[in-house]
């Protein structure tokens, strides 16, 4: 059996559920797919408060954020959420397979998909990085804050980003011990604010810093750190060992974007975006017709600018199937301003930089 | 590279910065906005019910609080994503006093009338402290009130978690 | 271990269930994955790798890194990040690519 849709979202993180929002909205009979237990994405880990402004929840914790983007959809005829089902495959016909709890495989036929499928932490090489207890920091707050299990008694924090501090900070609240971030960079990648908040609980944040060695044969026991120097290169003699019982690394993100592969979509390597992200227009099309993008799939960002941008493409991908959306100008020029006014400021500088090399004034 | 970029820790002159007059330092307590970095975040505008901070041009703006029209009313404490807001009181107690609300997210909460461990802006103690107000909030950041030297208020900005200062 | 108090969040966890890893009795929570019951027993080797035989822990934890790879119920790779726990499930310790059966 082929099941059919209007809209197809892969991944129910922010960007994929802002974006069936729009489509149910639209009329459009929805269908998210997500391979975790339940929707949200990683938001449902987020403890903390987000920015942003009022449109993407700012002030609002993550783990509520969910919710409230399903208001409204969730008993919708419209809308079909598949949970614990992995896309596997996107034919030349537009079937999309994928695999319902590792056992049934299920089809789908779209008219139109949107590719949300978020991102997977990168890792760095030293030696020990593979044993036991070198985690992602993302993999951390899951186990924390989603399970409620504590990750270990000290940790060695490597990253000084957004995600490492905030990390951090959410490691200290379960009652968990932070022994050091440490940051190659000579400053901290993420938000001051978020600094200051450790920083003040006396977590010591070490820019110009490296990890050597996580020690231990069968499971983390410590770590070997170092100074380094302007090119990367650890300094002798500054050596030290740190005390910790688990190591997080929180060392950037990857977008996932092997489903645009399949779909042949014009790709693009973006440094600044994380990786291979697919071409753009300003509706979130990819130069497949009926392939959108929204979310750090399509390069790595935050969570609030996700969420415009999952509005974004469920909005055009509706009003391409020809849905009839009275507001669809105002709307589109309200989101459209609302995401270039999100990354107007310094800190958004890199990404502006990043969407410039792949987003197209006007696709082939 | 030292100082809020590279360490977290803001110097005392960046925190003085954002102080009011002197004058209105001793007409009642007053918020301070430590928040220097231009980021996408404006929660703080609508959340003053004076209007205080004022309306931002671009959502990347730094806050502007107008010290006239503050009260110090500390609304504002738990509705900052990045915890950056303080509000100080240096007309409280004795010459030689004065308090801080600190917005402390961590539990169990410190009670009124106890004594917890007051924590400089670089995580070493300060001193111990007074709770002189404990207030709950639905979006769950506690804010605490404490009573410190009047000489610390450029300091102090954390209380030391109790969970943790029970093993120290 | 698991958290007991937290200041945001309230654990909404599951009955208890039992379970076996390498024949040994085992207890968590229906419904979470088995890593996080594994982890709250103070297991963190879930399997050893292909060619070096190294201990292998979680990475992600939310099936993406197929770190956590292990034999459940007769199945092998499972990736039990993400596997949620039942009653009297069968747990093993994987080595190398794992036997269809």
């Amino acid at each position: 059996m082929i099941r059919e849709c209007d809209v197809l979202i892969i991944g129910g993180g922010p960007a994929g559920l802002a974006s069936a929002r729009e489509a149910v909205k639209a009329g459009c009979s929805t269908v998210v797919l997500d391979d975790a237990m339940e929707l949200g994405g990683q938001l449902v880990k987020q403890t903390h408060k987000f920015f942003g402004s009022e449109m993407e929840y700012a002030g609002v914790r993550g783990i509520w954020i969910a919710e409230k983007l399903l208001d409204g959809i969730a008993g919708s005829p419209l809308f079909t959420p598949y949970l614990r089902t992995t896309a596997s495959g996107l034919y030349e016909d537009g079937v999309v397979t994928a695999l319902f709890e590792d056992r049934e495989v299920l089809k789908f036929r779209p008219k139109k998909l949107i590719i949300a499928t978020g991102a997977m932490e990168k890792t760095i090489p030293f030696p020990g990085n593979d044993l036991p207890g070198v985690y992602g920091a993302g993999a951390v707050q899951t186990l924390m804050n989603v399970y409620g299990v504590m990750p270990g008694k000290r940790c060695l924090m490597v990253g000084a980003g957004n995600i490492g501090l905030i990390v951090s900070y959410q490691l200290l609240q379960a009652g968990v011990e932070v022994s050091a971030v440490i940051e190659g960079m000579d400053r901290v990648g993420g938000y001051w604010v978020h600094a200051s908040k450790i920083a003040r609980l006396g977590i010591p944040i070490l820019t110009r810093t490296t990890i050597l060695k996580a020690l231990g044969e069968e499971f983390v026991t410590g770590a070997l750190i170092a100074d380094i120097d302007e090119n990367w290169q650890p300094i002798a003699g500054t050596e030290r060992e740190v005390d910790c019982d688990f190591i997080c690394l929180a060392v950037g993100l990857l977008p996932l974007v092997e489903l645009f592969y399949l779909a042949e979509c014009e790709m693009k390597y973006v440094h600044k975006l994380g990786g291979d992200v697919p071409l753009r227009d300003a509706t979130m099309r990819t130069t497949n017709p009926n392939v959108y993008v929204a979310g750090d799939s399509g390069g790595i960002e935050e969570a609030s600018s996700a969420m415009v941008e999952g509005a974004i493409a469920g909005l055009c991908s509706a009003k391409s199937l020809g849905a009839a959306i009275p507001d669809f100008d105002e709307r589109f020029a309200r989101l459209s301003d609302e995401l270039a006014e999100l990354r107007c400021g310094p800190v958004g500088e890199h990404i502006r930089r990043g969407l410039a090399e792949c987003t197209m004034e006007e696709l082939l | 590279m030292s100082g809020i970029k590279s360490t977290g820790v803001p110097s005392r002159e960046l925190i003085e910065s954002t102080f009011p007059s002197e004058e209105r330092r001793k007409s009642g307590p007053f918020a301070v906005i430590e928040c220097w970095q231009e980021i996408p975040c404006d929660p703080c505008v609508a959340s003053c019910p004076f209007h205080s901070i004022a309306d931002m041009q671009n959502i990347n703006d730094l806050p502007v609080i107008d010290h006239s029209t503050c009260n110090g009313c500390g609304v504002c404490i738990a509705q900052c994503p990045g915890l950056a807001i303080f509000v100080i009181d240096e007309t409280f107690g004795a010459e030689d006093e004065a308090s801080i609300r600190i917005p402390h997210e961590f539990t169990p909460l410190p009670a009124v009338g106890d004594t917890v461990r007051a924590l400089n802006r670089d995580g070493s103690f300060a001193c111990e402290a007074k709770v002189i107000k404990v207030r709950n909030t639905k979006s769950k950041t506690p804010v605490i009130e404490i009573a410190i030297p009047a000489r610390l208020i450029l300091d102090v900005r954390a209380i030391e978690p109790l969970s943790r200062a029970k093993n120290i | 271990m698991r958290i007991v108090e937290h200041p945001i969040l309230k654990f909404e966890r599951g009955r208890k269930v039992a379970f076996t890893l390498d024949g040994k009795p085992m207890e968590g929570f229906e419904g979470e994955p088995i890593a996080s019951a594994l982890h709250d027993a103070g297991v963190t080797t879930l399997s050893y790798s292909i060619r070096h035989k190294r201990p292998r822990g979680f990475f992600c934890a939310i099936g993406h890194c197929s770190s956590c790879l292990m034999e459940v119920d007769g199945r092998p790779n499972v990736r039990v990040c993400t596997e949620p726990l039942r009653e009297g499930m069968v747990v093993k310790t994987q080595s190398g690519k794992g036997v269809l059966r």
